[in-house]
């Protein structure tokens, strides 16, 4: 059924989509707002971010003061920077995209129906 | 303590703790029954295609666009999943994306995974595809009507996901008045589902332009087709 001009075809098709998403997360990731988004707005109102010593506080009553540190805030990526630089957010963001791909694409291929030789 | 500014999905602590094992425990049980049912819409050919998409999610995920003067959005990627991949693969492609987050980008928190899961993967994905399917006549009849499907199934997703939050808030959060923590996520959301409504309809639409037969909610339309032409007019 597949030919090899159509299976060509295909991952080229293939290699696009991963170009788009690379150079979306790789470039346009510098363009980003960097407001909080429509969650974090609401969790924050009634509060001021305050810069402090220790980084950014809130300061005031809202939902998110009950927020607790991120477990996992050590990572060398994390808040999509790489070991706390803001300026590879870039690079971390392939980083994510080829994660995501490894993890997704490698669960799918294992939950696939195998289509027999 | 720091408090960290720069997340986009639920911290831990929001809502409380039993709330959270409670929507940890539904988003389990939705996730299983999308793995079993991800099977068969996944082959040889969907299954790079699906891993791609959630990667694609993933980095959208990061463009946070302005909404209003100090507020943003970004995409949820529900519809826009669904509506490429399928509801089931759709909603694995999310929950993939915001587990990576929580676990290498300290991006919501672990002990809120449930909740963010439910929102955005279980919630947005389902509904995003119940409007695609109920539009879908429209999204076969033209290249016009498949990108209006696109934009309002990820409007609804994202106004719908948003009210997930508004319940689990209801349930177990504090800080702020039920309603206007309604009125607030509700209304930022209608914007913010502009954007995902115009991000979704491009990529739905550009999939579409160049694979039309790789488009999930259009399948069986070529079936369709042929059905129609030998019927007598």
């Amino acid at each position: 059924m597949s030919t090899p001009t159509k299976n060509r075809r295909y991952a080229g098709f293939l290699g696009a989509f991963l170009l788009v998403a690379l150079l979306l997360a790789g470039g346009a990731s510098y363009l980003a707002s960097s407001s909080p988004d429509g969650l974090d707005a609401v969790t924050q109102s009634g509060c001021e971010a305050v810069e402090t010593e220790g980084g950014e506080q809130l300061q005031g009553e809202c939902i998110a003061q009950n927020a607790g540190e991120h477990a996992t805030a050590g990572s060398p990526f994390a808040d999509y920077a790489v070991g706390g630089n803001e300026a590879l957010t870039g690079l971390a963001g392939v980083v994510g995209v080829i994660a995501t791909l490894a993890v997704a694409g490698g669960l799918f291929w294992l939950l696939r129906r195998r289509s027999g030789p | 303590m720091t408090t960290e500014l720069v997340a986009m999905h639920m911290s831990d602590g929001i809502v409380n703790a039993p709330v959270s094992l409670a929507f940890g425990l539904v988003a389990l049980v939705g996730l299983a029954i999308c793995v079993a049912r991800a099977r068969r819409d996944l082959d040889d050919r969907t299954a790079p295609l699906a891993g791609l998409v959630a990667a694609f999610v993933f980095a959208v995920q990061m463009l946070n666009f302005p909404v209003l003067p100090g507020v943003s959005g970004h995409l949820l990627g529900g519809a826009l999943t669904a509506i490429l991949v399928g509801p089931y693969v759709g909603a694995l492609c999310v929950a993939i994306v915001l587990v990576l987050q929580a676990l290498l980008f300290a991006d919501g928190g672990l002990s809120a995974l449930g909740t963010n899961i439910t929102n955005m993967a279980l919630i947005g994905t389902f509904v995003g595809f119940a409007v695609a399917v109920a539009m879908r006549p429209l999204a076969r009849r033209s290249r016009a009507g498949l990108i209006l499907t696109a934009f309002v199934a990820a409007w609804v997703n994202t106004v719908v996901a948003s009210l997930g939050f508004v319940l689990e808030y209801a349930l177990g959060g504090q800080g702020l008045a039920l309603g206007t923590v309604f009125g607030l996520m509700a209304g930022f959301h209608a914007l913010i589902g502009i954007g995902e409504g115009i991000i979704t309809a491009l990529t739905v639409g550009a999939v579409a332009a160049v694979r039309p037969d790789l488009v999930y909610l259009l399948r069986g339309e070529r079936a369709g087709l042929t059905i129609k032409e030998t019927t007598p007019r």
